[in-house]
């Protein structure tokens, strides 16, 4: 994966990510190593993304890199309308790495292909976001001891919900099981239905979020994100309809977590926060130590001597 | 009964040079004109449509005086008419026959249907590869979106 963008899920290998979760473990024992010293990491959030951009620039900052980048189209030169191509062309001259966020779907394909240097996409519109899924798949990990044989349930919103489809379509190399609930009108994609179907897999749907708690090892919540609907009577209709309380657990396996990629509206009460079985801030601290992985993998230095080799 | 008498007369006079386009599902003649532009160039064109085929029933056909298409204008037709015929004439002579195909990468020629595509927003020419030839559905390369055969624009 040295010098190679990351744009999507679908463009490493299950060897690749396997490597990536075993060195981001590295990382989690030990955060604070300064193996990017003479680096510098742009971030160019071209629509606002507090969460996932703190976690890069959290990565970048314990690694010793510099971080260079802007927070919000509106504060860079693409007000004044500098194409997508300009502006990755001229930030390629003063950094190592772009981490890219860009409302447009495409859009880290394309500045892929145009960047000298490579681009990690860090969210194109409601297309790929390839390290939330690395960082679900360490969180299942970690927490299950296995990313074989689970029993996986998916709620919410399953139709527009990105980090969904890349995670499913990554957990069915794993012999998966899995459990999906959602209204009818935010169902699967049979697109992504069709990747479990080439594994032969199983998968089951449901409409009632009780019934499916008992038979998982991973519940997997979502926000139901108003800004996908272009109809805003659709989502007054579902916004509120999977809650998950405390008590609901009750009846859970010992070893279920909840994971959410937040930020969550109130699909999770507050009351769950306190109890073992939620997972979901450990999940976004694993995010730190994944892209930690992933930054040194793609720029290519060696994290046991935690020197850049010397030429 | 000589072979030659029997035959019947031709509905579209032959042409000394240029291309036929044979075997045009006659819903589609029209678009094809419009995608290859045929409408634009000042070349002698002879459109016939709803002529009896024995192996479609209904066929159109299109015949352009002195042009010859590009492989890429060619792929454009595959997209509406998958069983069109392609022969090219030199001097009355048929010098080159073939059934258009469907290409694995369709390039430049359709839109993406997702409005929120990057491709829609920048010049950038589209890119898609043909996942499945038989019920046409395109892959944008770029946002990954899939384009169905009866959605596709041509740009």
């Amino acid at each position: 994966m040295k010098n190679k963008s990351l744009v999507s899920i679908h463009d490493i290998t299950k060897v690749d990510y396997e490597k990536i979760l075993d060195l981001a473990e590295k990382f989690e024992a030990n955060p604070k190593r300064k193996t990017l010293d003479d680096f510098v990491v742009a971030t160019l959030f071209f629509e606002p993304s507090t969460r996932t951009r703190l976690s890069f620039e959290s990565a970048a900052s314990r690694l010793g890199a510099k971080v260079i980048g802007f927070t919000d189209a509106a504060t860079s030169s693409v007000k004044k309308g500098e194409t997508l191509k300009d502006t990755i062309i001229t930030v390629s001259n003063y950094s190592d790495i772009i981490v890219m966020r860009h409302p447009k779907e495409g859009s880290a394909r394309y500045a892929s292909e145009v960047s000298p240097v490579p681009v990690i996409n860090a969210g194109d519109g409601s297309n790929q976001h390839p390290t939330q899924c690395l960082l679900d798949l360490y969180s299942i990990r970690k927490t299950q001891k296995t990313l074989n044989n689970l029993n996986i349930a998916f709620v919410g919103d399953l139709k527009y919900g990105r980090t969904v489809h890349s995670l499913v379509i990554a957990l069915t190399n794993y012999k998966t099981t899995f459990h999906f609930v959602s209204p009818v009108e935010l169902k699967l994609p049979s697109a992504v239905k069709r990747h479990i179907k080439e594994k032969n897999l199983e998968y089951y749907q449901y409409t009632e979020l009780e019934e499916v708690i008992p038979k998982v090892d991973i519940l997997y919540m979502t926000r139901i994100q108003q800004e996908r609907f272009s109809d805003p009577l659709e989502y007054e209709r579902v916004k509120n309809i999977y809650i998950l309380r405390n008590k609901m657990l009750d009846n859970a396996r010992k070893n279920l977590r909840v994971l959410h990629p937040l930020p969550r509206i109130n699909e999770i009460t507050e009351d769950v926060d306190n109890n073992p079985k939620a997972y979901y801030f450990s999940q976004a601290r694993n995010g730190v130590y994944v892209r930690q992985a992933l930054l040194t993998t793609i720029l290519g230095v060696d994290v046991k001597k935690g020197t850049t080799p010397q030429i | 009964m000589a072979k030659q008498n029997i035959r019947k007369e031709l509905k579209v006079s032959a042409i000394e040079n240029g291309t036929v386009i044979d075997h045009i599902p006659p819903q589609s003649v029209f678009l094809v004109i419009q995608i290859l532009n045929l409408n634009k160039i000042r070349n002698q064109i002879m459109i016939g449509t709803n002529f009896e085929s024995r192996k479609f029933g209904k066929k159109g056909i299109i015949k352009v005086n002195n042009k010859y298409f590009e492989s890429e204008e060619i792929n454009k037709i595959a997209l509406v008419a998958p069983s069109a015929t392609l022969i090219v004439i030199k001097d009355y002579t048929v010098v080159y026959k073939a059934n258009v195909e469907i290409p694995d990468n369709i390039n430049k020629i359709v839109k993406c249907i997702n409005p929120n595509c990057i491709t829609n927003h920048e010049k950038i020419p589209s890119r898609f590869s043909v996942i499945d030839k038989d019920d046409l559905r395109l892959q944008c390369h770029y946002c990954e979106k899939t384009t169905k055969g009866d959605n596709i624009q041509f740009i």
